[in-house]
């Protein structure tokens, strides 16, 4: 049906719009049906194929999905064919474009809604891998686990294709004639009723829009639901010094660090920025080296607290007073209140904290309350810090917003609300439990839905309209410390997917813009040539908010600890650190990649300590009961060494049944519990029941079992004996039955700094982006089939309540007398000339005896065929490819190659320069992604190579060197750096 | 069972002659009266081809992954079956071969089936290694054929040596077990009634005329067989152990594992030959061919390969604490007390504890008793190379990678569906081939001056 047949001609045009719109425009115009609305012009190809049912069974087999996902995109490629075109060969090449040679673009990632700079690589126009920006403040060359998924999200079958009008699919052009209506209504009442519901971001862009669109419609209400929102750091500001600021932290000039259940390793948008300062002040590689000294209180096992030289488990309803005490000890006030932690270790946390003066550095988590955040900026300032370790900015979200989710329901339910434009959430999946979001979004006359995915809030919307994904959108954002960078497309949009602006833009009555120019418009201030060279360099040079020059007040600003103690246990609310609020969860990569503390797949559970463990009797797996804010949820249990005691730790994410590898996955939804947008919750009730709930994890042995695995020391014993490493180990046999093999050329090798790794997981990730690595699904997880090339293996050590947590990430060890060479029948596994174990996967038969006689067992089998071959069942998953790397089938073995195909890509290129590689030229995906730098790759016969400075470091150690097996992949002994007045953490703790 | 309760009873009871001999044998094949729960057996047995028919099936189109090996444990039952069977296989070869050269008559009227026996057990072996594979198609990648992948197989690997062990332990059998049956074959020729039994026999007979010169021929062809055969009782074990010696995992790296290997393959050979014999003189009333003498001697040398094999777990112990390498005493704690404990003690008690009780005369000679001995001896036998297999690699050097496989329906499918095609290959045996050596038990009636 055309627009024009159906509006007919009765259909008044509004000619005040109409004068208002001419105003101030000067666009030559044919007839007042154009400028009333472009709409009217349009007539799209209706999209003729009907809606895909949701044939999905509550738990599809792999097989049935992988059919599902072909034929779902052999349907998209229907949809796809809107245009006729015709296809010929470029007469001539474009200039940067050659066939089999990548291209990078730099362009910005949104992790909960805070720019991090990427250069995504591109072949032929097919974004296949995310790399960090070097030139990116927050990013600084690395990236994180999520980030590298971005390519798999983009080609996710899963992902909505074509608008829907109640549910059905319907032409683009129908959405923008009914929005044309909403905008005539709107400008008539001056946006009445309406509401702008949008997702966590810091475009400037999207700022302007909504502001453009408020003075539009005066009466249009603004809201944003972030479930993942912390927003206390501008509430303490506020209190403290009378504006919203938030703080941006200088790892590299802190000497003595203490984080109040901050994870600044792990969560927040300056994590990776954050990581390689604070991993750059721990490097030691000789006796005179120096290293920062890390204490965390926290009251959920992190990443960061890992890494700590002393690590405190408390519940979360004690993190005010460990904060008031430290604001005790800090003022020397005679009479400290009840802390619980121990005074001695107090006394000596501030002690040192003192003795570091402006180089101490005491971080609030981003959740805590208000009180301790402004305790927390108030030690700061009082340490001299402020200024220096601690800078406060202007926050980079500059969005003014009516309220949130909340707000936007009661305003529904009061009837004052009756048109909600929701613009990239899923409040149906994250509502907190209090909140009947259903029912009042149920009640709208008019629900649009903009998101990526036909996900809970689309099923119910009367209009959903596809997103474009991150890499097929113009926009910007800002970063955490409020650089400015440009987001843009990789590739054009699959699905035909509007950006954001777009959306925006339409709402304002201007449905043919497109983002590009939106943007532009938006930094117009910056002439072409810095346009060109922010896109090109990843940040808009000098966009970085200026600190602001403040003094604490000698109080507090009045603010009073939150907490409101009731019962005993405590419910600990974190986000999935892959999942997030569960915007992930159709993201194989991220379901399967194991949690860094836990080494959960496809699921989560409920964590608690072992001595609640054994007080309810219960193991891991079994169901216990929790109940808060009047509801309750049943959730597997799972112990976790070093959790508090009492307390449970919830994470969302899971629990979603929309998307196929969403539905595959197991666990609860924590945002059924969750009342507003808490992070803690007290007076909980646990109950343990009789059942059990699969829960599937990677690594089942946490012990070390004695064994030289991961080797430590603090300092001071370094500083003693700086060839620990060496004491007790096992004697290294040197001779061997066969001669050594010569290298002509490189001999390839890699270092990884066990005092760096912060376990992140990171590489894992990149690896599996780079080299096509296939995840399996939750049945062969848990029979123990998955394929991760690279793992991060996680160990404890010492009491069961406050054990030392080691990471070691095991790649394959490129063994110069492989164990797993000799066995193999048919030649499959050899010795490469530059000291890779290759292995072949046309000539692998899997006998499997390679991986049986692996002592690292780094040697992963086809079990099952993981890939599809079949030309009519790929889906465009397969779009993520990377070209350089073989995908392999099913029966054989295959394992970490030191990304061989990026060592041939650079030998190729010195070949044809006629030169050597250089040092740092060949650098692994892994060592790539690293946040702190962990892993060093290069050649061994550069004695200038920086992996060959790695290797004589004194505490370089190969793995199971007893072996004779001669790893050329090495571990530099972990490092810590206790305070030599504190016994080991757990020992003090007793009263 | 007068005979039965004398100190050594007789390996040839009753008078015989001859014909008589001839007959009551050939006339199990000839006159194809079976009873009816012969048959009823074989159907069972054959429902138990078509299991393995479709797990094999199975297995090809979906892979590997339908078994319950992992990471770290990607060898299971695929190579513990291997192993069982070609232990199997060895006291087949044992009895027919070492037996012969060492001039055992009691071996007479139980070689044949017990070469059927090797040669079907070994047919079975050498479908696992070819199911073990995750490209199966691929198999004969193993050969050194010359070939356009321009690759050749790498003798430093122990599969290979396996591969060539088994060939040539399944050609030798083959052979040896043909060349036996010539003379009987040529007198089933000739009692033939029908003109198709007399072709099949005849052309399998190869034109035997029981000539002087036959005799003279085939008396040094089957003694040079049986020395070639000889050595490969010790060889072939020995070399499927090396599977497991040459790999560094704890469990693996063993020295002791050869012997040890071949004395384990030699009880569960005798239990099944044992497991077969018992029912089958029973069946087919036999009892005065294959004497409580036949089951006695076979139960002793079960009990003497027995102990070798409980000194092999012994030392397997001993060696792994001596050693002082804590993986390996790790691994071996793991064993006793590890996820696997609760077989590895199963395993004790039917290879070790219950063994003992054939120490005692009356338990040896009493049939039921023993057939149920001999069944718990293979049980124990297949859960010993389970154990192996699995253990190793479950707990080896980084603990972070320590995990379990699980057994599937695949698993147990592809089991029972070879032992029940093991036994329908026997009973296709007894059916169609004598199943007792006619000439040998006549010899021995002979010698034993029993003729009437």
């Amino acid at each position: 049906m055309s627009a024009i047949a159906e509006k007919g001609s009765g259909s008044g045009i509004d000619i005040a719009a109409l004068r208002r719109r001419l105003a101030n425009g000067r666009d030559m115009w044919r007839s007042l049906d154009e400028i009333a609305g472009t709409v009217e012009f349009r007539r799209f190809v209706e999209a003729e194929f009907p809606a895909i049912a949701e044939h999905l069974p509550a738990k599809p087999n792999r097989r049935t999905l992988l059919k599902l996902m072909g034929a779902s995109f052999s349907l998209a490629g229907l949809a796809a064919c809107s245009r006729a075109e015709s296809i010929v060969p470029y007469v001539r090449q474009p200039e940067v474009l050659v066939p089999g040679k990548p291209v990078y673009y730099a362009t910005t990632l949104s992790s909960d809604g805070f720019g991090v700079g990427v250069m995504v690589e591109s072949h032929e126009g097919r974004p296949t891998k995310v790399e960090g920006n070097p030139d990116h403040p927050a990013s600084r060359g690395a990236t994180d686990a999520v980030m590298q998924a971005a390519v798999l999200t983009l080609f996710d079958p899963d992902r909505s294709r074509t608008p829907l009008k109640d549910g059905e699919p319907a032409s683009y052009g129908d959405f923008l004639k009914d929005i044309a209506a909403l905008v005539s209504r709107w400008t008539a009442s001056q946006g009445q009723g309406g509401a702008l519901l949008l997702d966590a971001s810091t475009s400037p862009t999207l700022a302007a829009q909504v502001d453009v669109l408020r003075a539009r419609y005066p009466k249009l209400n603004v809201y944003r639901h972030d479930p993942l929102a912390r927003p206390t750091a501008g509430q303490a500001s506020r209190a403290l010094f009378g504006s919203t600021l938030t703080p941006v932290y200088h790892f590299d000039r802190a000497e003595v660090i203490f984080s109040l259940d901050a994870d600044f390793l792990g969560e927040g948008p300056g994590r990776l920025a954050y990581a390689r300062d604070f991993a750059a002040r721990r490097r030691v590689r000789s006796p005179a080296d120096w290293m920062s000294r890390l204490y965390v209180v926290e009251t959920s096992p992190t990443i960061t607290g890992a890494t700590a030289d002393h690590r405190l488990a408390v519940k979360p309803r004690d993190i005010e007073a460990v904060a008031a005490a430290l604001r005790a000890k800090l003022g020397a006030q005679a009479e400290a209140p009840r802390s619980p932690v121990d005074p001695t270790w107090m006394t000596a946390l501030s002690k040192d904290l003192v003795a570091a003066g402006r180089n101490a550095l005491v971080i609030p988590g981003a959740h805590q309350s208000a009180f301790v955040y402004a305790i927390a900026l108030a030690a700061n300032a009082k340490l001299g810090a402020l200024g220096n370790t601690v800078e406060l900015i202007e926050p980079p979200d500059t969005l003014q917003v009516d309220g949130d989710l909340t707000t936007l329901c009661e305003a529904i339910s009061d009837g004052v609300i009756d048109t909600a434009v929701v613009v990239g959430a899923n409040p149906m999946h994250t509502a907190p439990a209090g909140l009947n979001a259903h029912k009042a979004f149920s009640s709208l006359q008019l629900l649009v839905h903009h998101g990526l995915y036909r996900d809970e809030t689309a099923f119910l919307s009367h209009w959903h309209v596809p997103a474009a994904h991150e890499l097929e959108s113009w926009s910007d954002i800002r970063a955490y410390d409020g650089t400015a960078s440009l987001v843009q497309p990789l590739i054009k949009p699959l699905y035909d997917g509007k950006t954001l602006h777009q959306l925006l833009a339409v709402l304002g009555g201007q449905f043919e813009i497109d983002a590009l120019s939106l943007i532009r418009q938006h930094w117009s201030e910056i002439n072409d040539e810095a346009w060109r060279k922010a896109l090109r360099d990843g940040a808009i040079a000098n966009s970085a908010a200026k600190p602001a020059s403040v003094t604490a007040p000698p109080d507090l600003g009045g603010l009073k600890p939150a907490v409101q103690a009731g019962g005993r246990i405590d419910i600990r609310f974190v986000a999935d650190p892959w999942l997030r609020d569960g915007r992930f969860a159709n993201a194989s990569w991220l379901q399967e990649l194991p949690r860094p503390l836990t080494k959960i797949v496809w699921g989560n559970a409920a964590l608690i300590s072992p001595a609640m463990a054994e007080r309810l009797k219960i193991e891991n797996g079994n169901v216990i009961n929790v109940a808060a804010n009047g509801v309750s949820l049943d959730a597997p249990a799972w112990i976790l060494p070093g959790h508090p005691d009492e307390t449970v730790t919830l994470s969302f994410g899971f629990g979603r049944k929309v998307g196929s590898v969403a539905a595959l996955s197991e666990g609860y939804d924590a945002f059924r519990l969750r009342d507003g947008t808490e992070w803690f919750a007290t007076g909980a009730a646990v109950t343990p029941s009789t059942n059990d709930m699969r829960v599937i994890t990677t690594q089942h042995h946490q012990a070390i079992e004695g064994r030289a695995i991961v080797r430590h020391a603090s300092l001071d014993t370094f500083r003693q004996d700086p060839h620990f490493v060496r004491k007790d180990a096992p004697p290294s046999p040197t001779e061997s039955l066969y001669p050594d093999w010569p290298y002509n050329q490189e001999a390839w090798a890699m270092a990884i700094d066990l005092s760096a790794c912060i376990g992140c997981m990171a590489c894992v990730s990149a690896c599996q982006a780079e080299n096509n690595i296939a995840t399996v699904g939750p049945d062969e997880c848990e029979r123990g089939q998955e394929m991760h090339w690279l793992r991060v293996d996680r160990y404890y050590a010492g009491p069961l309540d406050a054990p030392d947590t080691f990471f070691q990430p095991v790649p394959c060890m490129h063994c110069e007398k492989a164990p797993c060479e000799v066995v193999c029948p048919v030649n499959a596994t050899v010795h490469t000339h530059d000291g890779l174990n290759a292995q072949v996967y046309n000539r692998c038969i899997g006998t499997r005896y390679c991986s049986q006689n692996c002592p690292y067992k780094v040697r992963r089998f086809n079990f099952l065929d993981h890939q599809s071959f079949d030309k009519d069942e790929a889906g465009s998953e397969q779009g993520v490819h990377n070209p350089n790397v073989s995908v392999r089938s099913r029966g054989v073995m295959e394992k970490c190659t030191y990304c061989v195909q990026r060592i041939s890509a650079k030998r190729i290129q010195a070949q044809i320069e006629n030169r050597d590689i250089a040092d740092g030229e060949v650098v692994t995906a892994c060592q790539q992604a690293c946040p702190t730098r962990a892993i060093t790759f290069g050649d061994l016969n550069r004695k200038d190579a920086n992996v060959v400075r790695e290797k004589t470091a004194p505490q370089n150690y190969p793995l199971l060197e007893e072996l004779n097996t001669r790893p050329r992949t090495t571990y530099l002994g972990r490092i810590s750096n206790p305070n030599g007045e504190l016994s080991k953490p757990g020992e003090a703790i007793d009263d | 069972m007068t005979e039965a309760s004398a100190s050594s009873p007789a390996v040839l009871r009753g008078r015989h002659d001859f014909p008589e001999i001839s007959g009551r044998i050939g006339s199990i094949v000839l006159s194809g009266r079976l009873p009816r729960h012969f048959w009823t057996a074989f159907f069972l047995c054959f429902l138990l081809v078509l299991l393995l028919l479709y797990s094999i099936t199975y297995l090809i189109s979906v892979g590997v992954g339908g078994l319950g090996i992992n990471m770290p444990v990607v060898w299971g039952t695929m190579i513990s079956n291997f192993v069982w069977w070609i232990g199997i296989g060895h006291a087949g070869t044992l009895i027919s071969a070492v037996l012969l050269l060492l001039r055992q008559p009691w071996r007479a009227s139980i070689n044949r089936f017990a070469e059927a026996m090797t040669l079907f057990a070994v047919a079975m072996a050498g479908l696992f290694p070819i199911l073990h594979l995750g490209r199966p198609w691929f198999f004969y990648w193993l050969l050194p054929l010359p070939n356009v992948h321009m690759h050749w197989p790498q003798w430093r690997s122990p599969l290979v040596w396996d591969f060539a062990a088994i060939s040539t332990y399944a050609t030798v059998s083959l052979l040896f077990w043909y060349m036996g049956l010539l003379p009987d074959l040529a007198v089933l020729r000739d009692r033939a009634r029908s003109r198709p039994a007399q072709l099949f026999y005849g052309i399998l007979a190869l034109g035997w005329r029981g000539s002087a010169f036959h005799w003279a021929r085939y008396q040094v062809v089957y003694f040079l067989l049986a020395a070639l055969a000889t050595p490969l009782v010790v060889s072939v074990h020995s070399i499927v152990s090396l599977d497991f010696t040459f790999a560094i995992t704890p469990g693996y790296h063993s020295t002791i594992f050869p012997p040890y290997f071949v004395a384990g393959a030699l009880l569960s050979g005798f239990a099944m030959v044992l497991t077969i014999a018992i029912p089958l003189r029973w069946a087919f009333s036999v009892e005065d061919l294959i004497t409580v003498r036949h089951m006695d001697n076979a139960a002793k040398l079960m009990i003497a390969a027995g102990m070798v094999v409980a000194y092999g777990y012994v030392s397997e112990a001993f060696f792994a604490w001596y050693s002082g390498e804590p993986y390996e005493r790790a691994m071996m704690v793991q064993r006793a007390i590890g996820p696997y404990a609760p077989l590895f003690w199963t395993m004790l008690g039917l290879n070790c504890g219950l063994l003992q009780l054939l120490w005692f005369r009356r338990i040896r000679r009493n049939m039921p008793l023993l057939f149920a001995i001999a069944i718990a001896v293979n049980i124990g036998m297949w859960i010993e190379r389970y154990i192996i297999v699995v253990t190793g690699p479950s707990r080896d050097y980084l603990p972070s990678a320590w995990g379990e496989q699980s057994l599937t329906w695949l698993d147990f499918g592809i089991l029972f569906g070879s032992i029940g095609t093991f036994f329908a290959l026997i009973f296709l045996f007894i059916r169609i081939l004598p199943a007792i050596t006619i000439f040998e038990v006549e010899e021995l009636a002979e010698e034993e001056g029993k003729l009437r």
